[in-house]
């Protein structure tokens, strides 16, 4: 049996700072938010000529007074990720198609176009900001019927745990936060809550069955228990993430990779923060029995 | 648990086979009309334009409320009542009467029969809003009235964008209202989007043309067709009226003659050209064309110098509605404005489409691989499993015809890494049985009765997530919660009656096996 119950107070510190650390960064430094959160327009071209390169289209598209031009490779080198603020011109389009044709031939083909409005994106971003708030209650909820309030809470910090410092490190890593983020986000949520919920089924059962065990055994025992079906599940969902965020082709890059991370969080939470707030409120068979009388 | 009976494997079978039938439907071509259904590939994977409209109402409001003076005005005066100081103030109408005539008026707005201020009985409110300030009326719209008003010109701008659409001739085009300002338009295979984005922004072309029969008329004439028969007319090209030159349509009962006809309103240039063109043209046939096509040519039977006239020609209610609301928008462009935009070319979808498949198969592999080293036999079982399920879960999208995205491959990339989960708490369980448990059929029994809270919990989670992504989510991120959902549903059934019914048979045949898992 391995001990994880030696570490929980040196793990719970980490954690704490862990999200700690995540908070200070949303707060401070933000986020990198995509097109669908901020508005502005992107473009996806993918040129036949390679001597056409990152320096010399950011160079032409400076000359079109498009504000604030961002000019990246995307995947390769003849594919390039066009992004701008917000233009009042409706043939901005149009325009930047001319331009690119007169100066460097017909060589591009514009592989996709995304234009939101401001007042789309704030739209879109309250409806995120929502739709994670409403996961996170709902699930409160799930856990308070199913379980006792100590579970519920412990799953919530799991979730909180997991959600923050996933955001956080994107937005240390200033990796583009944008819809499909929030969808990896909330499927982070439903994984984290699955695999805390698994857990916490195993030391609700040997609850009833020792009473003479305490709750700083009884998890380890617990999560000893159980292990092999965590590690299992969280290798074969990273061997199916692993697969997108290698195979599944750029646009799925940040998604993926959200959900890994997310994963890895969260088998981590389901160990260390989950169980280790049933310890600190000192959950025993009274907690259980009490309930179900 | 480990009993099966005849009925419910043959029940089984039959489910999983039917969805596969459905699955393969993808793959061929039948004539059968129930099986010929498809998955909608995404406009992310068949390349295409998405288009979010919004309307700019106020416009319509302010024109709306101009036009509501002359309304209030003359309708009064008909009633011998007059109206003194009418005046626009912050798109409110204010007017004042004598003393004796101000309890009439209030009767006339407030009345649920109103002819000038309509009732709303289901909003138990009017159109009009009227109060009395400082010896004179305020009128402006109610909030049902601003609502009725956004709806309207919602119906009309939805209408005026599906026939210019329909013009362009795209394939299967989709076209959805969103709130009561928006529409939505998606585009499939159309990766230029610019050529109807220019169109929404136009007026529909409506035109009062009288029909000749004399061909050298001097402005010339065309040839056109009716819109709804095959007939013909010879119209002169010399515009009485433009669609510009309306100010409202409504359709009406004509009380004289109980037939349906749609009333329209001039502004001050066309009702004076309408005026000599009626009272020059009695007995002559006056085609009312919109978009190169005769709606009707009513005789003319009267001079109309009122600047308001009515349409007839055998409309039914609805028809006439339809016609008002083509009038009106003739009259009120409400400016359409393109809010939001994603367009993605053909050959990115077949990119994403190819990137997507090869990331489902290789993460398919990887599990499938993991899950036989972990398993052998069982594994094996598993992984029939995974791929019925797989079926069921591709057999239900097509039997629904949903829409199929990248990120609903995701999706189904990322069903498949947790499809397994089940099992694996199963067959872990077991393994716990087995630790203190000779008997096989009792170690697997258990395994799979303690295992059963822990999985509902789970599942029922994840449902919850992808439930609240479905509903809040727009575009790509509906078609991942989508297969996420529909992937929790045959996940649990393929695990708990295909992967158990072959394990019982396993099982069964090697009861006496030691260190069966």
């Amino acid at each position: 049996m391995i001990p994880f119950n030696k570490y929980y107070n040196q793990f719970n510190f980490l954690s704490i700072s862990l999200v700690v650390v995540s908070l200070l960064f949303l707060i401070f430094k933000g986020f990198n938010f995509g097109i669908d959160f901020k508005g502005g327009t992107l473009i996806e071209l993918r040129s036949s000529d390679t001597k056409i390169n990152v320096s010399s289209l950011r160079e032409n598209l400076n000359q079109m007074n498009l504000g604030d031009v961002s000019v990246k490779n995307f995947g390769n080198q003849k594919d390039f990720l066009i992004k701008f603020e917000n233009s009042d011109n409706k043939n901005i389009i149009e325009e930047i198609k001319k331009s690119l044709d007169n100066s460097f031939g017909n060589n591009f083909n514009f592989r996709r176009v995304e234009n939101v409005g401001p007042k789309v994106s704030s739209e879109l971003l309250k409806s995120g900001i929502i739709a994670i708030s409403v996961a996170l209650l709902l699930m409160l909820i799930y856990i308070w019927i199913r379980f006792e309030w100590q579970f519920s809470l412990g799953a919530i910090a799991a979730l909180f745990h997991d959600v923050t410092v996933t955001l956080g490190l994107f937005s240390l890593l200033g990796l583009e936060i944008n819809l499909s983020i929030i969808a990896a986000v909330l499927t982070i949520v439903g994984y984290s809550m699955n695999d805390t919920v698994v857990i916490f089924d195993r030391v609700r059962e040997n609850l009833r069955k020792y009473s003479d065990i305490k709750i700083f055994e009884l998890t380890n025992i617990s999560i000893n228990e159980t292990l092999s079906r965590t590690l299992i599940t969280s290798v074969k969902t990273l061997l199916a993430l692993l697969s997108i965020f290698f195979f599944g082709g750029e646009i799925l890059k940040g998604f993926s990779l959200a959900m890994i991370f997310g994963v890895i969080f969260g088998t981590y939470s389901s160990i260390y923060i989950a169980n280790t707030v049933l310890v600190r409120l000192n959950v025993s068979q009274k907690t259980i029995i009490k309930e179900e009388d | 648990m480990l009993y099966f009976s005849k009925l419910r494997i043959i029940i089984v079978s039959l489910i999983s086979l039917f969805f596969i039938l459905f699955a393969s439907s993808n793959f061929f071509k039948t004539s059968n009309e129930l099986l010929n259904k498809k998955i909608n590939l995404g406009l992310d994977l068949q390349g295409g334009s998405y288009l979010l409209l919004e309307i700019d109402n106020t416009p319509v409001i302010d024109q709306k409320i101009q036009n509501l003076t002359i309304v209030i005005k003359n309708y009064f005066k008909e009633k011998n009542i007059r109206i003194n100081n009418i005046k626009l103030i912050n798109q409110k109408i204010s007017f004042s009467v004598d003393e004796k005539f101000k309890q009439s008026v209030l009767d006339e707005f407030t009345d649920e029969e109103s002819n000038i201020n309509p009732y709303y009985p289901r909003f138990k409110s009017h159109q009009l809003d009227i109060l009395e300030k400082n010896n004179s009326f305020i009128v402006n719209y109610s909030k049902q009235g601003i609502i009725e008003l956004k709806t309207s010109s919602q119906d009309q701008a939805l209408e005026i964008v599906r026939r210019r659409i329909d013009e362009i001739g795209t394939n299967e085009p989709n076209i959805l209202k969103r709130g009561n300002d928006r529409i939505l338009v998606e585009l499939p295979g159309l990766d230029d989007p610019m050529r109807i984005k220019s169109l929404l922004g136009k007026t529909a072309n409506l035109t009062f043309r009288f029909v000749t029969n004399n061909t050298e008329d001097s402005f010339g004439a065309e040839k056109l067709k009716y819109e709804d028969s095959t007939d013909e007319a010879v119209v002169s090209k010399r515009i009485i009226l433009s669609g510009e030159n309306l100010l409202d349509a409504q359709p009406r009962m004509n009380n004289e003659t109980n037939e349906t006809v749609v009333s329209f309103t001039l502004d001050r240039v066309g009702a004076k050209r309408f005026g000599k063109a009626t009272s020059t043209g009695i007995g002559k046939q006056l085609a009312i064309v919109l978009d190169g096509k005769i709606i009707s040519a009513p005789v003319i039977r009267d001079t109309i110098a009122s600047g308001s006239g009515q349409i007839s020609g055998g409309f039914t209610f609805q028809s006439a509605t339809d016609l008002a609301l083509l009038l009106r928008s003739g009259a009120l462009p409400a400016p359409l404005n393109i809010i939001e935009e994603r367009t993605v070319g053909p050959d990115l979808g077949q990119d994403s489409i190819n990137s997507g498949i090869i990331a489902l198969v290789i993460g398919f592999i990887l599990v499938i691989l993991f899950i036989l080293v972990k398993y052998k036999i069982f594994g094996l079982i598993t992984n029939v499993t995974l791929i019925i399920n797989l079926f069921l879960l591709v057999g239900i999208l097509t039997m629904f015809e949903a829409t199929l995205t990248l990120p609903g491959i995701a999706g189904i990339i990322l069903t498949v890494g947790m499809a397994v989960d089940a099992n694996v708490l199963i067959f872990e369980r077991i393994k716990e049985e087995l630790k203190n448990e000779k008997n096989n059929l009792i170690a697997f029994d258990g395994g799979y009765t303690k295992s059963r809270t822990a999985i509902l919990d789970a599942n029922i989670t994840t449902l919850l997530a992808a439930i609240i992504l479905f509903f809040m989510g727009s575009g790509p991120i509906k078609g991942f919660s989508l297969t996420l959902g529909v992937g929790i549903f045959t996940t649990l059934f393929s695990v708990y009656f295909i992967a158990r019914l072959l394990t019982v048979l396993y099982v069964l045949k090697n009861k006496e096996k030691k260190d069966l898992i």
